[in-house]
C-alpha cells in the first residue's frame, strides 16, 4: 500500500508543475510579443536587419505563393463550375471565386504556406543561436537579442505577409479566369465585371485585415519557440516542428473569430 | 570597500582604480532542477587582478562567470561588479551595464552569419563608432591575435583555435576594465592552448583588465601566474622574484617538485611565439598582474589563493590538478 501511495502522490504535483509551465509559456510569450512591438517605437532601430527579412519572408516566399495561388483559384472554378451549371448560372463562378478567395483562401492560405516556410525558417535560425550561445554572446555584447533578432523577423512579416496575400488574391483570380476561359467559355469581360462588382468594402476589409494578425502570430510564435530552444540540436528540431504546428493552429482558430467578428462588423 | 550602488544607465562610467574590489561574490548559490550547482560562493577580485577558476566540468565555472555578467541571476546571495548589484538591475540596465565586460565563450560563439571583422566590429557598430574608425579598430584586433589575413572569413571556415583567437578579439577590440575567459583552451590541442593563452597574457598586461579565467588546465593559471608580456621587449618573460632568480616556493623541501612542475610550463610559454605588441592600445602602467586560483569542487570553493600556494599543497585533491599539467 505504501509503495502504491508513492507511485499515486506524484500525480497531482506533476500536473499541477505541467500546467504551470504551459501557464509561464504563454506568460513568457505575451511579454516577448508585447517587447517586439514595443521596440518597434524606440531605438535603436535595425533597419537593415528588417530590409533583409522583408526580402527572406517576402520576396522568397514569392514563387510558392505565385504557384500554389494560381492553382488554387483555378480548382475553385472548376468544383464550384460543377454546382452552379446544374442550375444554368455558370456566370456566378466569377463571383464565388472571387468572395471565397479574397474573404478566406487568400489570407488563411498564404498565411499557411509562409507559417511551414518561414517559421521554421525563423525558429531553426534563432535556435540554433540559442545553442552555440550566440544569443548569450550578443547579450554579453550589450545587444538586445529581442531588438535584435525578434522584432524585424515581425517587422518584416507584418509588411510582407499583406502584400503576399494581395498577390495570392490576384494570381488566384488570374487563374479561376483562365480555368473558366477554357473549361466553361467564360468571357473576360463577363468574369472580370461578376467577380469585381461582387466584392464589397467588408470583403476588401475581411481579406486585408486577417494577414496582419496572421503574421504577427506566425513571426511571434517562431522567435519565441527558437529562444527557448533546449536540449542541442534535438531541440532545435522540435522547435522547429512546434513552430509551424502551433502557430499554424493558433492562426486557424484565429481566422475562426476574426471571420466571426468581421463579419458581424460588416453585416448589412 | 565598495558599496553597491544602484546603475543608472545614463551616468557616466568610471574607471576602477588600484586596489579598487571589481568583482564581489558573497554567499552566492544557483541551481537547477532540484540540483544546487553552487553553495554559498564568496570571493572577491581586485583591480587588475586575474582569478583563474579551476574545477571539474559542471563545477560551475562558468555559472559564476555569467553571473558576474549579469546572464544568469543567482537564486540567493549578491553578485556586485564595479560597485553595481547585478541582481538588482533590470535587463536594460544591464545591457548597457555589459558594454564594459569582455566575454570570450567556451566554442567561441561567433556569429555564424557575420564575417569575422563584422564580428569583432559588432560592439563598435552598436555603440555607433564610425564606420572609418571602427574598421581600424577591428584591423588593430585582428593584428593583436594574428588574424588580420581571415578579415572576410566566415567563423565556419575557421579552426577551433582561429575561433578562440577572433573571439578574444571581438572581446578586447573596445579595452573593457573586465574580462571573462570561458575555457578558452578547451579542446585545444597543446601549441595551440600556448597560443591562446601567450595571447590572453598579453592582452592582460597591456590593458591591464580585471579578468576570470575558467579552466580545467592548471597549466593555464601557472602561465598567467609565473609569466608576464614586456613591452620592451616585445616578449613574453618568465617573472623574477626580488633576488632576480625564478620564482621559488617557500618550503625548501618542496622546491624540488614545484620547479620540476613549472619547468614544463616554463619552456612551452617561452618558446611560444615572440609576441610583437600589434594593439596600438595604450600601455597598462600598473605593472604585472596579481594571478589568484580558485579551485571549485562540489559546489564550494575548496582552495582560494595565490599559484604559489597551490604548488605546494599537499591536497590529495588539488595534486589531481597537478598532475595533470605533468
Amino acid at each position: 500500500m505504501a509503495e502504491e501511495k508513492e507511485v499515486l502522490e506524484p500525480l497531482p504535483s506533476l500536473l499541477a508543475d505541467g500546467i504551470k509551465r504551459q501557464v509561464l509559456a504563454v506568460q513568457d510569450y505575451a511579454r516577448l510579443s508585447f517587447e517586439s512591438l514595443s521596440d518597434v517605437f524606440t531605438p535603436p532601430f535595425y533597419w537593415n536587419d528588417t530590409l533583409e527579412q522583408m526580402d527572406i519572408i517576402g520576396v522568397g516566399s514569392l514563387p510558392i505563393i505565385v504557384l500554389t495561388g494560381f492553382f488554387i483559384g483555378g480548382v475553385l472554378v472548376l468544383q464550384t463550375a460543377a454546382q452552379f451549371e446544374r442550375f444554368g448560372e455558370a456566370a456566378l463562378t466569377g463571383d464565388a471565386v472571387a468572395i471565397a478567395l479574397v474573404r478566406e483562401l487568400g489570407p488563411a492560405i498564404t498565411a499557411l504556406l509562409v507559417a511551414g516556410r518561414n517559421a521554421s525558417g525563423i525558429a531553426s535560425e534563432i535556435g540554433s543561436m540559442v545553442v552555440t550561445e550566440q544569443v548569450d554572446a550578443m547579450r554579453a555584447l550589450g545587444t538586445d537579442p529581442v531588438r535584435k533578432l525578434m522584432t524585424p523577423r515581425v517587422l518584416a512579416m507584418i509588411l510582407t505577409l499583406p502584400l503576399l496575400t494581395v498577390v495570392s488574391d490576384f494570381v488566384g483570380l488570374v487563374g479561376g479566369f483562365l480555368v473558366a476561359y477554357f473549361t466553361l467559355r467564360l468571357g473576360a469581360v463577363q468574369f472580370w465585371t461578376r467577380a469585381i462588382h461582387s466584392l464589397d468594402f467588408g470583403d476588401l476589409v475581411q481579406g486585408l485585415a486577417k494577414p496582419f494578425v496572421f503574421a504577427f502570430i506566425i513571426s511571434t510564435v517562431a522567435c519565441f519557440m527558437g529562444l527557448r530552444v533546449k536540449g542541442g540540436t534535438q531541440g532545435v528540431g522540435r522547435a522547429t516542428t512546434s513552430a509551424v504546428v502551433v502557430s499554424s493552429v493558433i492562426l486557424l482558430v484565429t481566422d475562426t473569430f476574426i471571420t466571426r467578428l468581421l463579419l458581424w462588423a460588416f453585416s448589412k | 570597500m565598495t558599496r553597491a550602488t544602484p546603475f543608472n544607465g545614463r551616468e557616466q562610467f568610471s574607471a576602477p582604480v588600484p586596489g579598487e574590489t571589481v568583482i564581489r561574490f558573497k554567499d552566492v548559490r544557483i541551481g537547477f532542477e532540484d540540483r544546487e550547482v553552487l553553495q554559498g560562493i564568496s570571493f572577491e577580485t581586485v583591480h587588475g587582478e586575474t582569478k583563474v577558476l579551476l574545477g571539474e566540468g559542471g563545477s560551475g565555472k562558468t555559472l559564476i562567470m555569467k553571473m558576474a555578467a549579469g546572464l544568469l541571476r543567482p537564486d540567493s546571495g549578491t553578485v556586485t561588479v564595479m560597485g553595481h548589484n547585478i541582481g538588482e538591475m533590470g535587463e536594460k540596465e544591464l545591457l548597457q551595464f555589459r558594454r564594459y565586460i569582455g566575454f570570450v565563450f567556451q566554442e567561441g560563439a561567433l556569429f555564424d552569419s557575420m564575417t569575422v571583422a563584422e564580428n569583432v566590429a559588432f560592439r563598435l557598430e552598436e555603440e555607433g563608432v564610425h564606420e572609418s574608425e571602427a574598421d581600424e579598430r577591428v584591423r588593430q584586433a585582428l593584428r593583436f591575435v594574428e588574424m588580420e589575413s581571415a578579415l572576410e572569413r566566415y567563423p565556419g571556415e575557421l579552426s577551433g583555435g582561429m575561433r578562440r583567437r577572433v573571439s578574444i578579439a571581438r572581446a578586447l577590440v573596445d579595452r573593457p576594465p573586465i574580462v571573462f575567459y570561458d575555457s578558452p583552451t578547451a579542446g585545444l590541442d597543446p601549441v595551440t592552448c600556448q597560443t591562446i593563452m601567450s595571447l590572453i597574457l598579453r592582452g592582460r598586461d597591456l590593458q591591464g583588465a580585471t579578468s576570470l579565467l575558467a579552466t580545467q588546465r592548471v597549466q593555464d593559471a601557472f602561465g598567467l601566474a609565473n609569466f608576464h608580456f614586456d613591452k620592451n621587449s616585445g616578449r613574453i618573460l618568465r617573472d623574477k622574484t626580488e633576488a632576480g632568480g625564478p620564482a621559488q616556493t617557500s618550503d625548501p623541501a618542496n622546491r624540488a617538485q614545484s620547479e620540476r612542475k613549472t619547468s614544463q610550463l616554463s619552456e612551452s610559454l617561452s618558446s611560444a611565439k615572440d609576441a610583437k605588441s600589434a594593439t596600438g592600445s595604450p600601455a597598462y602602467d600598473g605593472g604585472i598582474s596579481t594571478t589568484n586560483v580558485l579551485v571549485l569542487r562540489d559546489g564550494k570553493i575548496y582552495f582560494e589563493g595565490a599559484a604559489d600556494a597551490l604548488l605546494n599543497t599537499s591536497d590529495e585533491y588539488l595534486n589531481e590538478f597537478l598532475a595533470s599539467a605533468k
